[in-house]
């Protein structure tokens, strides 16, 4: 590739002196994220599980948002989508996430109702 | 057309030749083959979230299923899986090593990163065979009632769960497995379980401190459990034994739950599999200097960018199976 490697990640907070120095750089972030993420799910921290954010368990939340981390990670830098112009990035980041948004509001409302049915309607469905 | 007048800039922007976005044909196609499975990956991954908020009360809690380790005996939630996913990143972290070496134009390099990049891939494919025959096997077992539901068997006084052969009567009775060829013929057993419903049902009479948890959630977030008296009639519910987990029985609750698992880490594993054929592939035109003699490496570059989307993949399948 003729272009060069951009090396800052955290926006120029850490900057590496090679790209294979960042590679390494951001497995470490990565594994430290799965990390805490493992720690989170086998001890379940009863402040995180036991408030909710919008009808979701905090801890879910803080699940979501590591993993959004984690894939940002992946596809800036293993992807090295970071080194694109910024109209291929555009294109290729924008598309899906607003589909997916739009795909996830309209099931998982639509489940919600379905809980409702089966939770107030008028048939058992434990026989 | 002579008349037209061009001045220089406008000759670079319509003249041709022109790559608004930076990237090759080829790139470009790998990346457009990525969104739109991007989109099929979210499809199933929204479609697994539809049904858990439809039953939001009755799934199964991943850590309780999950809990199995290789050449490890006990009960280890979460371990195995985080190995795997750590497999596959650093899988990935091997496959940028071989990018990044191939635009440097290092092919020795190349080759054994991408020799660690499919040694990776399969040790990955491993543990997720692996990982489906444990949760085909089952653990515990359990019954199933008329409407469906899972009934399992803890000890009253520890709460903890029992298999069915450890409290399970024998009966001098002989079961039979239902073969297709038998009776009605869309009819048929897959297996035959260790123990007839008779026998699970006559065992659990017999113990008085054995107690049937339900598939509902508690306010706590943990699975009910009846006492002694509400699961003697919950057992006379019971129409069928069922061992493991397959597309219409899942013995750890809600057979949605191993319906999608199958689904979502099977497509998610041929994924992977693909991807180890296609580095192959690629890792043998590297050692043949194929990429060498074309001048450039692009082509690595190419499934490296499948490769860590598959990897990308892994991390939200992690997250949405195991962990939320």
């Amino acid at each position: 590739m003729a272009h060069d490697h951009k090396l800052e990640i955290f926006r120029g907070l850490l900057k590496f002196k090679s790209n294979t120095q960042k590679i390494w750089g951001v497995l470490i972030f990565l594994s430290i994220v799965t990390s805490v993420e493992v720690f989170l799910g086998i001890s379940k921290p009863r402040a995180l599980t036991h408030s909710h954010l919008l009808g979701m368990k905090l801890l879910n939340w803080i699940f979501i948002i590591l993993t959004l981390v984690k894939a940002y990670y992946i596809a800036w830098d293993f992807m090295h989508l970071r080194d694109e112009k910024t109209s291929l990035r555009r294109v290729i980041v924008w598309t899906p996430v607003f589909l997916i948004c739009y795909l996830i509001f309209i099931l998982l409302f639509e489940a919600d109702y379905i809980y409702t049915v089966y939770k107030d309607g008028f048939v058992t469905w434990n026989f | 057309m002579d008349a037209t007048v061009t001045t220089g800039t406008e000759e670079s922007v319509w003249g041709g030749g022109n790559q608004p976005l930076g990237a090759s044909y080829g790139k470009m196609m790998m990346w457009f083959f990525i969104m739109s499975d991007a989109l099929t990956f979210s499809g199933f991954l929204v479609a697994y979230g539809f049904s858990r908020f439809k039953f939001i009360e009755l799934w199964p809690i991943a850590d309780e299923v999950f809990t199995h380790v290789p050449f490890f005996h006990g009960n280890f939630p979460m371990y195995y899986v985080a190995f795997m996913t750590f497999i596959l990143i650093m899988s990935s972290v091997t496959m940028v090593l071989a990018v990044d070496a191939g635009h440097k134009m290092k092919q020795n390099k190349v080759i054994i990163y991408m020799f660690l990049t499919i040694i990776g891939g399969l040790i990955f494919v491993g543990s997720q065979a692996w990982e489906w025959a444990t949760f085909i096997r089952g653990d515990h077992g359990a019954v199933e009632t008329k409407a469906g539901k899972i009934l399992q068997f803890v000890d009253a006084e520890s709460g903890a769960r029992l298999s069915l052969a450890e409290f399970a009567k024998t009966l001098p009775e002989e079961r039979v497995k239902h073969e297709k060829s038998e009776g009605i013929w869309f009819e048929g057993e897959g297996y035959k379980t260790s123990f007839s419903l008779n026998e699970v049902v006559e065992g659990f009479k017999a113990n008085p401190n054995i107690v049937i948890r339900t598939e509902q959630l508690n306010e706590e977030g943990h699975k009910t459990v009846l006492d002694r008296a509400q699961s003697l009639t919950q057992i006379s519910h019971a129409v069928q034994v069922v061992e493991g987990a397959n597309l219409v029985h899942n013995e750890y609750g809600h057979r949605l739950f191993a319906d999608f698992f199958f689904f979502i880490t099977g497509f998610h594993g041929f994924h992977v599999f693909s991807g180890v054929i296609i580095n192959i592939v690629i890792f043998f035109n590297v050692i043949l200097g194929t990429y060498e003699r074309r001048g450039h490496y692009e082509m690595v570059e190419k499934v490296g960018l499948y490769w860590h989307f598959v990897d990308l993949v892994w991390v939200f399948v992690f997250t949405f199976f195991y962990l939320v």
